[in-house]
């Protein structure tokens, strides 16, 4: 029973000099930010960009086929089509007799309609067609999509900092804001890189995915902060570097503990979770990690950067101060 | 720690007990939870249609469509009108979203203004008097004639309402399992109709507009002018689908039209044992009818639906009694669609799909179970990981807190309805997994204390006290990207912010509470000198 439970294991106090590594590796998220920012933009296709454009924001039709028994023959489905005027691509994904079929219906068509006549050209090309799923969204609707979607982002990376700046102070909200642009960013680049690898599609679901990311990086840093502000009212004339790096060895074991429960959880969806969980489980596979980092790296060293303002020795500090800017 | 309110194990006990009560419905067999008394909660998890299978159909309500037609209709009135005055005119056309005419005679501009502003458009409702039009004059002769904005807005709003009302009575009129509709927004009316995954049959009784007009054939028309070009004035040309030709040249004028009709019905034809469709129409319609048949024998009438002539039958006598059939080239499936359609009563305004989402029952099938095992395995995992971590006791006592948490949040979304979804199923493995959180801040809190040399019941108290305002903070950050993910406007979505919400308020109840009343328990049985954890 030595080694169990592991808590009584692992060191009781850790003593990582977080701070004095912050420039190194300020340096390489910004490196990391300004490529992400590359891949997501360029080249610069609207409306995603270099994203790979899901049909949400885009608009268009995805339908899923079953041909069974007969196998999905991507020449025979385009022939079927053909002169409909639809650029439709075809892949057979998934088992036997299964296909991907995605297309945009032309302008001015009914959309529906267009679904419809696809549907009943296939049958007579193939005899039985299964639909198992379709898909279909116009370009009104994936262009209010798209916007309530880049809104939405805003709107919580701009509630995040309020609440924060509420709860802290400014300089504390600007730290956790700059780490949460950081977050956002990265894993933009990380859709950028799935979707040229024909792995993640850039959809709501993606955008859910990014959300609960600037949820969990923001729980993360709010717990950091937390024990920050504690120790600057315990350890008045104790230099800032000392009590950040203070403060996160403090949290070292609970960071880690949580994002390991987290992790074990995303796995399991990202393995077991099918089609429709994986890319929302590895985007936020992906925003644990850098949301642990960036607690670390980003939001304590920004603070350091701007400083905050500390109570002189005989200086009572009020908790939930409102914000204060120097 | 050793006074323990009893109001806390109270409502620790209560809630366990209720969230036990509104799951236990989840895991029975529908025979069984039939049979259970009258005080028991029966309702299961409301699943979303890309768990159970189904469509969800996004229509908007075709406003600048509405507007034109009814510009079309006025500009009828306006032509009477001004013919009853004498006043000559020019140039009326129904664009962009107004009338415009030019007036002959400078001189009679304002007359024509004037006499237009009287009769054209109807009264608004309210003391303030006007019109819902207005008229305006401009250079060379021009009059303008336009709806106002704001009352034709009130119009465009009950159009929706009445497309809603004619939709129900079509879906009614349907039998098959109830589909919801609601509206959304100022012009969108979203359906959805869960076990659906042939969306097409819905879609052919919902998405036509059904307008059902008898029109004359232009018998006197020239096939050379048609093929010219050259339409006669009051006549248009209409595809046909009966099979005979591709399409007629009829009179525009519709003397009978679909709201003369009372009742529709599907019927075989006694000579040709045929799908037909009969019906019969009110008083108007009946003279109507009887007149026309009388003028036109040996004519032939067209049989229109949303502009397309379904047959043009010969008038062979007087039809009197004002009930007739329809042939076309009907299946039974087909006329009873039309009888459906015909008795429901056409759509206000037209309507046209912008969003369409279907997911095969089987496929939802798949969905139900790669959520299950995902999260069974997920849940796993995480106890595991918390019992390696901080053992039998304490990882224990987290594992129970997550029991309870996971319990309220299926007994509260079986209560509410919520719809639980694919990607809420996720949203409600990573609750769980990050709930754990509030445990470990507490627990870590006691270690840091008891490190700090105080003594082992306050540092138990301080593990408490300290660590709420952390775990309430670092909560209130899911909250607020869950309520951003409520606008996103996709059903999914919204599910996986659902359960995200409902997660964290049980978390922080059942992770402090629980928590604290179990260890309580354990204090107080057991008297310990030393933390098991530290």
């Amino acid at each position: 029973m030595k080694f169990w439970p592991l808590i009584k294991v692992l060191p009781v106090r850790t003593h990582f000099r977080f701070v004095r590594l912050s420039r190194v590796f300020a340096s390489l998220s910004v490196l990391a930010i300004v490529g992400s920012l590359f891949l997501t933009l360029y080249p610069f296709k609207p409306p995603c960009g270099g994203l790979a454009c899901g049909i949400d924001f885009q608009g268009g039709t995805v339908m899923e086929i079953s041909t069974s028994p007969a196998p999905a023959d991507p020449a025979k489905v385009h022939a079927a089509l053909s002169g409909m005027n639809l650029n439709e691509t075809v892949q057979t994904a998934g088992g036997p007799g299964l296909a991907l079929l995605r297309f945009e219906a032309p302008k001015g068509a009914d959309i529906s309609a267009t679904v419809t006549q696809v549907t009943n050209r296939l049958k007579g090309a193939f005899g039985t067609v299964r639909v198992v799923s379709t898909d279909v969204v116009g370009p009104t609707v994936s262009g209010e999509l798209l916007t309530s979607g880049m809104l939405g982002l805003g709107f919580a990376i701009l509630a995040m900092l309020l609440y924060i700046w509420f709860r802290f102070e400014l300089q504390f909200g600007l730290g956790a804001v700059a780490a949460l642009f950081h977050d956002v960013f990265l894993t933009f680049g990380l859709i950028a890189i799935m979707g040229r690898l024909g792995k993640i599609e850039f959809d709501l679901k993606a955008v859910a995915a990014i959300l609960t990311i600037i949820g969990y990086s923001m729980n993360d840093t709010v717990v950091v902060f937390d024990r920050f502000r504690e120790n600057l009212r315990k350890y008045k004339r104790m230099p800032l570097g000392e009590v950040i790096d203070m403060s996160i060895n403090e949290m070292l074991t609970r960071t880690i503990i949580t994002s390991m429960t987290a992790v074990l959880a995303l796995v399991a969806l990202a393995f077991f979770g099918g089609p429709t969980l994986y890319s929302l489980s590895v985007i936020m596979l992906f925003g644990i990690a850098i949301g642990t980092y960036s607690s670390i790296y980003i939001a304590a060293p920004v603070i350091l950067l701007w400083g905050v303002k500390r109570g002189g020795d005989d200086e009572e500090a009020v908790p939930l101060k409102p914000a204060t800017v120097r | 720690m050793m006074n323990l309110a009893p109001w806390k194990v109270i409502l620790v006990v209560l809630a366990t007990v209720l969230g036990l009560l509104f799951t236990l419905p989840n895991l029975l067999p529908a025979n069984v939870r039939d049979s259970l008394p009258p005080f028991m909660p029966k309702s299961t998890l409301h699943l979303g249609l890309d768990l159970q299978g189904g469509s969800r159909l996004l229509y908007s309500v075709d406003t600048v469509a509405l507007r034109n037609e009814r510009l079309t209709n006025m500009a009828e009135d306006i032509r009477t009108t001004l013919h009853d005055k004498q006043i000559a005119f020019t140039d009326l056309a129904v664009s962009g979203g107004e009338i415009g005419l030019r007036i002959t005679d400078p001189a009679q501009v304002n007359d024509a203004a004037n006499a237009l502003r009287q009769t054209i458009g109807a009264p608004l409702a309210g003391a303030g008097g006007g019109r819902d039009v207005t008229v305006s004059t401009g250079a060379d002769q021009r009059l303008r004639v336009a709806f106002v904005p704001s009352a034709f807005d009130a119009e465009a709003s009950r159009a929706v309402e009445q497309n809603i009302e004619v939709i129900r009575r079509r879906i009614d009129q349907m039998g098959t399992k109830e589909p919801e509709i609601n509206r959304q927004g100022k012009d969108r009316i979203v359906i959805e109709a869960a076990g659906e995954s042939d969306p097409e049959k819905l879609k052919n009784i919902i998405g036509q507009t059904a307008k059902l007009t008898f029109q004359m054939v232009d018998e006197n028309a020239q096939p050379e002018d048609i093929a010219e070009g050259r339409i006669p004035p009051g006549d248009e040309i209409l595809p046909s689908t009966d099979g005979l030709a591709p399409s007629y040249v009829v009179r525009r004028y519709a003397p009978i039209t679909g709201e003369m009709l009372t009742n529709a019905q599907p019927g075989f034809d006694q000579n040709t044992g045929g799908s037909v469709v009969t019906f019969r129409m009110n008083g108007i319609g009946s003279t109507r009818f009887a007149d026309i048949t009388r003028h036109n024998i040996g004519k032939r009438f067209a049989i229109v639906l949303d502009k397309k002539i379904i047959s043009a039958p010969n008038i062979s006598g007087v039809i009197p009694g004002g009930s007739g059939q329809i042939y076309g080239r009907f299946t039974p499936e087909s006329a009873n669609e039309l009888s459906v359609l015909l008795r429901a009563g056409a759509l206000p305004a037209p309507m046209k799909v912008e969003e369409q989402r279907t997911v095969g029952a089987e496929l939802g099938a798949d969905a139900v179970k790669a959520g299950a095992v995902s999260a069974i395995v997920g849940l796993v995992l995480t106890m595991v990981f918390m019992l390696l971590i901080y053992g039998m006791l304490f990882g224990g006592i987290s594992l129970v807190a997550l029991a309870v948490n996971a319990v309220m949040i299926i007994g509260i979304m079986s209560l509410t309805q919520a719809t639980l979804t694919l990607p809420g199923i996720a949203g409600l493995i990573l609750t769980l997994a990050v709930a754990v959180d509030a445990n470990v801040l507490i627990y870590e809190r006691m270690r840091d204390e008891l490190r700090a040399g105080k003594s082992l019941i306050s540092s138990m108290e301080a593990g408490f006290s300290r660590a709420w305002g952390t775990i309430f903070d670092a909560n209130m950050t899911h909250i607020f990207s869950a309520l951003i993910m409520f606008n996103l406007g996709s059903g999914t979505v919204k599910g996986f912010a659902w359960t995200l919400s409902i997660g964290v308020l049980t978390t922080v109840f059942s992770a402090v509470l629980v928590t604290q009343v179990l260890l309580a328990w354990w204090f107080r049985a057991t008297r310990p000198k030393t933390l098991p954890i530290a």
